[in-house]
């Protein structure tokens, strides 16, 4: 596989907590135009590895590239406006902002050089492009869930990534409210954005990955196709231990 | 090159044009007061601009930001003692600049250290400077000038009450332009969720020491100015805690939502203070009683009920208009 071709890499990636391992020694690559899932039990290490990625926590081991250039000793503020937005699992909204506001700070402090007209230019696209228009009266902190990390998509968007990397965007929404996320995510890539995606919503993940790639306990333990992952014995037990 | 990009972090969008009418009209009243008024008139008005200063400041720092500063008195302070020993020396409007250039250092050197600390450590270090800025220039003098404070240069109440407009005026300005300035809004991220706001590609630390440190500036000034009217000063009046303490109230008492909230915070609270001080004794204790109640019936401030009053208004008429708002 070429590097024209990835677009982040990791090598070696590895956070602990005192003595606990939440990564452990993990290689992984997006590449460029596909959506890639990270899918593994609760405590598997995902989020801990999107904090990598995004510089909230910095890896105590490995290399992480954006590009070919690393990026695992850059802030997280120089790493969204290279081009890597995220979400939050638990929705990280501007609370005391309308819906156009939090949208519009991406669009403002997510690039270099873009003026405020071209960020007002851009709000509004996002928030077309995300379905968000008819909700920008909504008070930001009394939106129903679904719109909640709707505008938390919309938010990173507004920053122009070439990579966006989602967590658990569809955890705790109705069958409509996923079908609505999956749409939005496959619009995202079509727009040509490289999307990592978290998810414990297996239809969704099996619709719309690519490859997947499949932590547990820190480490990778299968990488691939999403009909080979899914039946990959080790997964299966994992998932099914889970379930017992 | 480099105005465009002061031009891209300090300045949005020009204020809106009746905006800047009311603020121009209200600074040219203002300047004719001395002319028309008794001689107490430009002195009480003198008190509130400094108030309002302290709090307009400590509002677009710590009100936005969410980090509750106590060095107000640090730096209103450093304006004063600076004051009073190149007072005499230097004209006004010089050691006015060198206050407020000196506080802005100070703020600076303060903010690197402090600023990577979150929430109540920050607070406490605040409070620790000012306190040990009080006794240390107690310990000072004390120890070599073998004097109890400092005499300071006169001015007379006209002299005052322009400066203090002046400074006033720009601190007020600056802050409405601010607001919707790229830098204004980053603090107003950070305020409402900094680790969202870092990962929108707001520089958090840059945009915090700066932000403490341009506000520290106009403190300075005005401590300068009102140490010339004190007359003589001494580390309790220069820095005292009660300097720290007001702001953090009047901009609570008059919410902080707005520029004009803290105004009208400064306003009441002087008012009210020179009021009860000199109709009765128990001043300080029904002064405290009405700001606990005032705090508990309006969390948001007295502009906080305004502004939602105007925010049901607007979201009523379909909210579109709402978003362009600081
Ligand atoms: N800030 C932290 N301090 C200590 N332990 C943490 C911290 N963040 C995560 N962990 C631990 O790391 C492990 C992986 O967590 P996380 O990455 O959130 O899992 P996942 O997102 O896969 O559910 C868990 O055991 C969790 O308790
Ligand atoms: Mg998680």
């Amino acid at each position: 596989m070429s590097d024209i071709v990835k677009i982040i890499t990791g090598v070696g990636v590895t956070k602990r907590f005192g003595g606990m391992t939440a990564v452990n020694n993990v290689d992984f690559e997006l590449r460029r135009g596909e959506i890639l899932g990270l899918i593994g039990p609760n405590g598997a290490g995902k989020t801990t590895l999107f904090n990598c990625i995004s510089a909230f926590y910095r890896a105590d081991e490995g290399i992480i590239t954006y590009n070919g250039n690393q990026i695992n000793r850059m802030s997280p503020d120089k790493i969204c406006r290279l081009g890597i937005a995220r979400t939050f699992q638990a929705a990280k909204n501007f609370p005391d902002m309308s819906v156009r506001e939090n949208v519009r700070m991406g669009a403002l402090f997510g690039q270099v050089g873009i003026t405020y007209d071209e960020a007002d230019r851009l709000t509004d696209e996002i928030m077309e492009f995300a379905g968000l228009d008819k909700y920008a009266h909504l008070n930001v902190p009394d939106m129903p869930l679904a719109l909640q990390k709707r505008l938390e998509v919309a938010r990173a968007l507004a920053t122009k990534p070439g990579v966006l990397m989602i967590d658990e965007v569809m955890a705790g929404l109705n069958p409509t409210e996923v079908g609505e996320a999956m749409e939005l995510v496959g619009k995202i890539r079509a727009s040509g954005v490289a999307i990592l995606m978290i998810e414990h919503v297996m239809k969704a993940i099996m619709a719309i990955c690519d490859r997947i790639i499949v932590l547990h306990h820190g480490e990778l333990i299968a990488e691939g196709a999403p009909d080979h992952v899914a039946n990959d014995p080790q997964v299966i037990e994992v998932y099914l231990g889970e379930e017992a | 090159m480099g105005l465009r990009l002061l031009k891209d972090a300090f300045w949005g969008a020009a204020p809106s044009r009746i905006q800047s009418a009311i603020i121009a009209a209200a600074i040219v009243v203002m300047a004719f007061i001395p002319g028309v008024a008794d001689t107490y008139t430009p002195l009480f008005l003198s008190w509130i601009m400094t108030y309002c200063v302290l709090s307009i400041s400590w509002s677009f720092f710590s009100g936005k930001a969410g980090y509750i500063s106590l060095a107000t008195a640090s730096f209103y302070g450093i304006g004063m003692y600076l004051q009073a020993i190149l007072g005499r020396q230097l004209p006004l409007w010089t050691t006015m600049i060198l206050a407020a250039v000196m506080a802005f250092a100070v703020g600076l050197i303060i903010g690197v250290v402090t600023l990577r600390l979150r929430g109540i450590y920050f607070t406490i270090f605040t409070f620790g400077l000012s306190l040990f800025l009080n006794r240390f220039m107690n310990w000072y003098e004390g120890a070599f000038t073998r004097t109890k404070g400092r005499m300071v240069k006169p001015y007379d109440n006209d002299t005052v009450f322009y400066a203090l407009l002046v400074v006033f005026a720009i601190t007020l300005i600056a802050v409405i332009i601010l607001n919707r300035s790229r830098f204004g809004l980053s603090l107003k991220c950070i305020g409402q969720n900094e680790d969202s706001a870092q990962h929108l590609g707001v520089r958090t630390t840059m945009t915090k020491v700066l932000a403490f440190a341009i506000t520290a500036a106009p403190v300075g000034a005005v401590g300068a100015v009102m140490s010339t009217k004190i007359g003589y000063i001494d580390p309790n009046t220069a820095f005292g805690l009660n300097t720290s303490f007001f702001p953090v109230l009047m901009a609570i008492f008059g919410g902080m939502s707005s520029t004009y909230g803290p105004i009208i915070g400064a306003v009441v609270f002087y008012a009210l203070q020179d009021y009860l001080l000199r109709v009765t004794n128990w001043h300080m204790i029904i002064f405290g009683a009405v700001m606990v109640v005032v705090i508990m019936l309006l969390p948001n401030g007295v502009f906080g009920v305004v502004d939602t009053i105007l925010r049901k208004r607007r979201s009523a008429g379909g909210g579109a208009e709402a978003s362009h708002q600081p």
